[in-house]
C-alpha cells in the first residue's frame, strides 16, 4: 500500500475486478488467484477463454493460473524488482513506453531509465533464473498491449524489499500508460474481507480515517472537534510488529487484540510468545479461544459477521452491506457493542442506536466516505471516494490527474532476501494458503465441509528433490529454520520449483509461522513469509 | 439492425442475437429449461421451440439467430404438444419426489409441469440404479432426477474454466460424471444452475424447505472479492448459503469458502461467555465483571505508565463500523495512536 501510495497518492486497487474484461494483456504476479480469491479468478479466466486476453503469469510456484497463460516467468522468489526493471529495461529498448503519457502525467522518468540501464536481460537472467527469450516475449506482450492491466498479491508484498516491489510495478504500468484507464490499472488483492476497511476507517498507527494523517495539526483539530476530546496525540504510534517487540522491552504493559490470532498469523511464532507472556494485562476479543486468546487475562465473546450488521469495504474500494442473518449465540455480543461498553466503563459515552448512526458519523470526518448511507447501498455497494451524496462514487481512480498529482517514478535497484538458503539450510520455504481454508484455520477447520476436502497440512515439495531425501507423497519431515522446527506431511508436487518447500500456514499443529522470519519491510513493515532459508529431512 | 416479427410484434435488434433474446427483449416470454443467461446457448432441452412462417420444422429459440424479415409464432397448439412431449419423456427418467426433494418449491422442471398440467409419470423405462461418480463429497448428484440439459459441466467450463465434470454414458444410462476429478473445486457452480433437484448440497440433515427459509443478502467473510451472498436461516439456524444470479461481483458464483465455509457460525466451539483468567484458568463472568476489569486495569496501566504503555490490535475480520470504533477507543479513550491490524499478514 505504502509503495502505490508513494507513486500514485492513493494505495489501492485502481480498477474494478471485470474491468480485466476489456484488457489485452493481463499480468498476475505474487497471487495464487484461484485459491485465494477465486471469483477474480473466475474474470481473468473468462478474460483469457472469452475475450481472447493474453495472460502473462510471474511466480515461483506453478500455479492453476499457469494453465490459462500465454506465457510462464517462473523467478527465483525475492527477485521480483530485478524482473519488472529488466520488463522496464526491455520496454524502453523497444521503444514501447507512452512518451506522451510520461511526458504530461508523471515524474522521475530519466532516473528511472538511468537506473533499469543495466538490467538487460541477460543480467536479469543471471539473478532471477528466467530466460532472457522469455522476459523479452513477456515485455513485449505487456508492452504492446493497450490495455493491459496488472494483478497482485502477498506474493510481492511479503518481502523485505515489498515497497520496492510494488513501486517497481507502479512503474511498469505507468511506463506503458496503462494507470487511470479502463482495462488497465495495477490492482492489488486483497486478502481478507476487510482489511481494505479497517485500513480506510483508521485502523492504523499513522492515519485516522481515509488516510488522514495523525501529525496534521488541522486534521486533529477536526478529529478532537467530532470526538469531543481535549488533545489527541499528533505522534505516530505502532506498528503491530513494533507492539510486540515494545511489549518484550516493557514499554508495552497492555494489549487489546479484537478478531485477531497473531500467535499463528505473525512471523517467528517463538518471539511472538514470548512477547505476549512479557505482557502485564491481555484482552482478547474473539469467536473463539485463539491460540493467541489463551494467553489472555479477559476474554470477550464477540460475534461474526452472520450475527451482525455494518459494511465490508471489498477489494475495489466497495462498500457494502453486512447484515444480520441470525441472533448472536449465548451472550456473546457485537463488536460494536462490546468496545461502547468498555468505553463507557473508562468515562467516554459512545452512544450509538445501530451500526448506521456510526456510519452516520464516519461520514462527517472521512471525505471518501462522505456520500455513503445505509440508504444509498441497499442494493449495490458503492466504490470510494464517494465525496458527496449525490456522488456516483469511482470505481477507477487517477482518471484524469493521479491523486498526487503527477505519478511518481521510483528508480529502484535490486536487493537480496533476508535470508537465503546456504550449506546449513539448503531449502528456501515459501508460506502461504490453500483454496479450502483461511488464514489461521479459525473458521474454516471448524466445520466437517472444508475439513473433508483438505483435512490436514500438506507440504509441497519438487520431485527431484524428493528423490534427494527419499520420501514420497505422505512422508513425513521435519522442516527447520534458524527459529524453529515442525514436522509436516508431504506432497510431491510440481509446484513449487527445485530447492523451495511451500507449507500453508493454516495448520494450529504445524505452525509454519514457528519457521519464517521476523524480517520487515522497512516502509510498509510487512514481513518476509515468502522467503527464508530451512533444512528438510525424512522422518524415522 | 435487424427486423423480424414475434407473435405479431415488431421487433428491431442487433445482429447475431438469438431469436429468445429478441422475444425477452419484446417481452415474451418463451419456456426455457437449459438455458442459462451466463452460459452460451446449450439447446439440449427442446422447450424453446418456435415455430418461422416458412419453415416445416420449428426451431429451438435459444440457439437460433434472428434473420431480417422472419415471422415467429411462439405459442400454438402445435408447440404446446411439442413441448407437453418434452416433458413427459423428461419425466421417464425424473421420479416425481418433490416432496423429499431438496429442491421442491424452487425447481424449473417442477413449475414447468405444473404450469402444462402433467398428472403423472406417463412413460415408463426401466430404472436401474448407478452409481454416482460425483467430484467432491460436498454435492449429492441424483442420477434419476438429473434431466441432462447440461448446465452444470457447461458452467464448470465456460465459467469456472474447469471441465471437471461432462456427460458419460448413452441412453437411459446417461449421467454427469467427473471427467476431470482433481480440477473440481468444489465451488457449486454446477449447484447454482441446475434447474431441477439433480445436484444438492451434503452440508446438514435437515434443511427446511424453501418457502420456510429466510434468505438474507449479504456479504462473504472470506477473502477481498466481497461476493455477495445469502445466508439461508430456519428457526435461527444457518442451513446454507445461496446465492441470485446476476448479483454483486460475483454475479452468483461462490468459492468452497463462501459456499460451504459456513459451519464454524454455530461451531459448539463459539464463545458465550466473558472469561477472566484466576490462577491461569479462564473462568466464566458476566459482561459488567469482565468489561469493569478491563476498564480498571487500562485506567490503572495509562495512570502509572502512560497511554502509550497501552496498544491495541483491530481486525479486518470485523465490519467498517467496528474498525472505526476501535481506533477512536484507542485514540480518544485510551489517548494513543498505537493502533494497527493485521493488512501486513
Amino acid at each position: 500500500m505504502a509503495g502505490l501510495a508513494t507513486a500514485f497518492g492513493s494505495g489501492a486497487m485502481t480498477n474494478p475486478i471485470a474491468d480485466v474484461l476489456k484488457s489485452e494483456a493481463i499480468l498476475v504476479t505474487g497471487s495464487n488467484a484461484t485459491e485465494n480469491h477465486p471469483i477474480f479468478a473466475n474474470y481473468i479466466k473468462e478474460a483469457v477463454l472469452k475475450k481472447g486476453a493474453k495472460l502473462i503469469v510471474v511466480d515461483p510456484r506453478k500455479i492453476d493460473l499457469v494453465d490459462y497463460a500465454s506465457i510462464w516467468l517462473r523467478p527465483k522468489p525475492g527477485t521480483d524488482v530485478a524482473w519488472i526493471n529488466g520488463l522496464l529495461h526491455v520496454i524502453i529498448k523497444e521503444n514501447l513506453h507512452a512518451s506522451e503519457y510520461i511526458k504530461e502525467r508523471t515524474e522521475g522518468f530519466e532516473e528511472l531509465k538511468a537506473c533499469v540501464e543495466k538490467y538487460n536481460p541477460e543480467y536479469v537472467s543471471e539473478i532471477s533464473g528466467i530466460a532472457s527469450s522469455d522476459l523479452i516475449n513477456a515485455a513485449l506482450t505487456y508492452g504492446k498491449a493497450k490495455p493491459a492491466s496488472i494483478m497482485y498479491a502477498m506474493g510481492i508484498t511479503q518481502h523485505i524489499t515489498g515497497t520496492d516491489n510494488v513501486k517497481s510495478l507502479a512503474n511498469l504500468a505507468m511506463l506503458c500508460g496503462n494507470v487511470g484507464v479502463e482495462g488497465g490499472g495495477i490492482n492489488p488483492l486483497r486478502g481478507q474481507n476487510n482489511v481494505q476497511g479497517a485500513c480506510d476507517l483508521g485502523a492504523l498507527p499513522n492515519v485516522f480515517t481515509a488516510y488522514q494523517p495523525v501529525t496534521n495539526n488541522e486534521i486533529k483539530q477536526k478529529f478532537e472537534k467530532t470526538w469531543g476530546v481535549d488533545s489527541l496525540q499528533s505522534t505516530v504510534g505502532l506498528t503491530v510488529t513494533e507492539m510486540f517487540n515494545a511489549a518484550e522491552e516493557g514499554k508495552v504493559k497492555a494489549m487489546y487484540i479484537m478478531g485477531e490470532n497473531p500467535l499463528l498469523s505473525d512471523p517467528d511464532v517463538h518471539h511472538i510468545e514470548h512477547c505476549v507472556k512479557s505482557l502485564e494485562f491481555l484482552v482478547v476479543q474473539d469467536i473463539f479461544l485463539t491460540e493467541t486468546a489463551e494467553y489472555a487475562d479477559v476474554v470477550l465473546p464477540g460475534v461474526s459477521f452472520a450475527e451482525k450488521d455494518g459494511t465490508f469495504t471489498n477489494s475495489e474500494r466497495r462498500v457494502q452491506r453486512v447484515r444480520r442473518a441470525i441472533q448472536p449465540r449465548g451472550d456473546a455480543r457485537e463488536d460494536h457493542w462490546i468496545i461502547c461498553e468498555l468505553s463507557k466503563r473508562m468515562g467516554y459515552h459512545m452512544n450509538y442506536g445501530s451500526p448506521s448512526e456510526i456510519m452516520e458519523e464516519i461520514r462527517t470526518v472521512t471525505p471518501s466516505y462522505a456520500g455513503i448511507t445505509y440508504e444509498r447501498i441497499e442494493k449495490e455497494g458503492i466504490p470510494w471516494p464517494c465525496p458527496g451524496e449525490d456522488h456516483p462514487g469511482t470505481p477507477i481512480l487517477h482518471l484524469e490527474r493521479f491523486a498526487r498529482g503527477k505519478g511518481l517514478f521510483s528508480a529502484i535497484d535490486y536487493k537480496k532476501p533476508a535470508e537465503l538458503p546456504d550449506k546449513e539450510y539448503p531449502f528456501l520455504l515459501t508460506t502461504g494458503r490453500v483454496l479450502e481454508h483461511y488464514h489461521t484455520g479459525t473458521m474454516t477447520r471448524k466445520g466437517k465441509g472444508l475439513n473433508m476436502l483438505y483435512p490436514e497440512l500438506l507440504a509441497e515439495i519438487n520431485p527431484e528433490d524428493a528423490v534427494g531425501l527419499g520420501i514420497e507423497s505422505g512422508d513425513f519431515v521435519t522442516v527447520a529454520s534458524r527459529r524453529g522446527d515442525i514436522k509436516v506431511k508431504t506432497i510431491i508436487s510440481e509446484r513449487p520449483d527445485r530447492g523451495v518447500i511451500f507449507v500453508p500456514f493454516h495448520f494450529k499443529e504445524s505452525p509454519a509461522n514457528i519457521l519464517t522470519i521476523n524480517a520487515i519491510d522497512p516502509i510498509a513493515k510487512i514481513p518476509e513469509y515468502k522467503v527464508c532459508a530451512v533444512r528438510v529431512e525424512k522422518v524415522g | 439492425m435487424v427486423n423480424l416479427t414475434i407473435d405479431g410484434k415488431e421487433v428491431a435488434v442487433k445482429e447475431g442475437t438469438t431469436i429468445l433474446k429478441a422475444a425477452r427483449f419484446a417481452g415474451i416470454e418463451i419456456p426455457t429449461l437449459c438455458y442459462h443467461e451466463r452460459l452460451n446457448p446449450i439447446g439440449s432441452c427442446r422447450m424453446c421451440v418456435v415455430e418461422i412462417e416458412g419453415l416445416s420444422h420449428p426451431m429451438t429459440a435459444c440457439n437460433t439467430p434472428v434473420t431480417e424479415g422472419i415471422i415467429v409464432t411462439t405459442d400454438s397448439p402445435r408447440l404446446q404438444k411439442m413441448r407437453m412431449e418434452t416433458l413427459k419423456l423428461l419425466l421417464v427418467k425424473h421420479p416425481l419426489d418433490c416432496p423429499v426433494c431438496d429442491k421442491g418449491g424452487e425447481c424449473t422442471l417442477q413449475n414447468l409441469v405444473h404450469e402444462f398440467e402433467i398428472e403423472g409419470t406417463v412413460y415408463l423405462a426401466e430404472r436401474e440404479d448407478r452409481e454416482s461418480l460425483y467430484p467432491t463429497p460436498l454435492i449429492h448428484y441424483w442420477p434419476d432426477r438429473c434431466i441432462m440439459c447440461l448446465r452444470c459441466a457447461t458452467a464448470c467450463r465456460e465459467i469456472k474454466g474447469l471441465g471437471a465434470i461432462d456427460i458419460d454414458g448413452s441412453g437411459f444410462n446417461t449421467s454427469i460424471t467427473a471427467v476431470n476429478r482433481d480440477k473440481c473445486e468444489s465451488c457449486g457452480e454446477c449447484i447454482q444452475v441446475c434447474p431441477t433437484g439433480a445436484l444438492t448440497e451434503n452440508l446438514g440433515e435437515y434443511k427446511g424447505r424453501p418457502w420456510m427459509v429466510n434468505r438474507v443478502m449479504t456479504t462473504c467473510t472470506y477473502c477481498g472479492c466481497g461476493c455477495q451472498l445469502e445466508i439461508n436461516v430456519f428457526n435461527n439456524r444457518i442451513v446454507g448459503v445461496t446465492t441470485k444470479d446476476g448479483i454483486g461481483v460475483n454475479k452468483g458464483s461462490l468459492c468452497v469458502k463462501g459456499r460451504f465455509g459456513y459451519e464454524f457460525i454455530e461451531s459448539e466451539e463459539r464463545l458465550s461467555k466473558p472469561l477472566i483468567k484466576k490462577d491461569g484458568k479462564f473462568h466464566e463472568a458476566s459482561w459488567d465483571e469482565a468489561l469493569s476489569l478491563v476498564a480498571e486495569k487500562f485506567k490503572g496501566i495509562k495512570a502509572s505508565h502512560g497511554a502509550d504503555a497501552i496498544a491495541g490490535i483491530a481486525s479486518a475480520r470485523c465490519t467498517n463500523e467496528e474498525n472505526y470504533l476501535m481506533q477512536k477507543f484507542m485514540r480518544a479513550v485510551i489517548g494513543t495512536n498505537n493502533i494497527d491490524h493485521c493488512a501486513r499478514l
